[in-house]
Formats: C-alpha cells, structure tokens, sequence
C-alpha cells in the first residue's frame, strides 16, 4: 500500500501526472520530496492548501498520510 | 427547496428558476445569477475541474451556511464542470425569499463563495493555449466583505 498524491488544477500541469504514489507513512517533508522542486515551491505558498482522506488541513506540516489514503494539493481556486 | 448539484452536462438555468418560483408561493421574490462563458472575448473553450471528495459537499455547506445566515424559502446553487464553449452557462444561483434582501444577499453572498473559496480550477482555451485562471484581487475583496460583516453583527 502507498499514499496517492493528487495534483489539482494548475499543479498537474507542473507535476506533469494527475496522480503520484508515495511510500506510507507520508508526512510534509515527504511530500516535499515526492512531488519535485516545482510543486515543492508552490506548495510554500499560503493559498495552497492540502487535503487528506477528504479533509482539509488547517496546518499543512501537520501531514500524516497513512497507507492507501489520498492526498490532494489544492492550488488557488476559481469557480462561478 | 434546496437543491445543490455539481453538474457534468449543459443546463438551462431559466428552467431551474422556474421551478424554484413555482415551488416556492409564500416568497415575495426570486433573485438569481447566471454566470457563462463570455462571447466573443477571444476565448474559445473554457474547462472547470474538481475535486470530488471536497467540491460537493463545499457546496451543501455553502447552501447550508445560506440557510443560515438568510431568511429563504428556497435556494437552488448548480455549478458546471467539463469543457464549455461560449455562452454556456457555468453557474446559477438563485434565492426565492419572502422579503428581497435575504433573496439578494444570498446569491450574492452564494456567488462570492463559489467564486474564491470553493473547490474549483478553471482554464480558458486563448489562440489554442490553455491558460489557468486564478482569482482577482477583487474576488478576495468581495469575500472578505462577509467575513467583516459576520464579526460585527
């Protein structure tokens, strides 16, 4: 089992891939590395947020991704 | 009625608001907003993309905290998703209310939500370029508006 991550938005462009699987226990500073440089530095910026099992992170060092959940990186959004 | 969708398929918001109207007799009024995709701006396809475990229920949440916060009747958010071409409809907010201002505010209050602070990530089609759409300094700034006024009251 691993940890999927999931690029949103503008990030997938800059993954390159929708989805990325990463070894389990995942936690900020493994997702820093999983992602690469690029997605790394956008994820620093306030307006981005991260979701786990279907839930936004009020604190996104706060990460603890177990095994065969979902992590989704939210860049700025824009609807309507 | 409160009806809430995130929809795949095109869709005619006049119908939506009908039937709102004529479900909803004891309302004074009926207030509504459509957003499409403009004509003849240069823009030749416009695609919104989601999140499914997160846009949906943001927006139940959002017709929740409407209810709430506003005196309504009924209350219809339908937001698309997928490619659209221009003049399609994108969003239709509408709020049947037995005084207007409760109708008025919340599809503004609706619409400012869904504009910055919901689960959505739109790209427009320019001279066969994709290109992401982040929102306005404007769109921040009418969002924050019901922040300060829910501090005060």
């Amino acid at each position: 089992m691993a940890v999927r991550i999931v690029f949103l938005g503008p990030l997938r462009d800059l993954a390159g891939e929708d989805v990325r699987e990463a070894p389990a226990p995942l936690d900020w500073a493994g997702l820093l590395e999983a992602v690469g440089d690029d997605v790394a530095g956008q994820l620093q910026h306030e307006r981005v947020h991260i979701a786990c099992a279907g839930r936004v992170l009020t604190d996104k060092t706060a990460l603890r991704a177990q095994d065969g959940e979902e992590v989704a990186l939210l860049p700025p959004v824009s609807g309507g | 009625m409160f009806d809430v969708h995130l929809l795949h398929e095109s869709f005619a918001p006049s119908a939506a608001i009908d039937r709102l109207s004529n479900v909803t007799p004891s309302a004074g009024g009926v207030a509504s907003f459509v957003g499409k995709v403009r004509n003849g701006d240069e823009v030749e396809a416009l695609e919104l993309s989601h999140y499914e475990p997160l846009t949906e229920p943001g927006m139940l949440a959002l017709g929740d905290a409407a209810r709430v916060r506003f005196d309504l009747a009924g209350l219809i958010i339908l937001h698309r998703i997928g490619r659209l071409e221009p003049g399609d409809p994108i969003v239709c907010v509408a709020a049947a209310a037995r005084h207007r201002r409760d109708a008025l505010q919340a599809v503004d209050y609706c619409m400012d939500h869904l504009k910055s602070a919901a689960w959505f990530w739109k790209r427009e089609l320019r001279s066969g370029e994709w290109q992401w759409i982040e929102p306005r300094d404007e769109d921040h700034a009418d969002l924050a508006r019901w922040a300060v006024e829910k501090a005060t009251v």
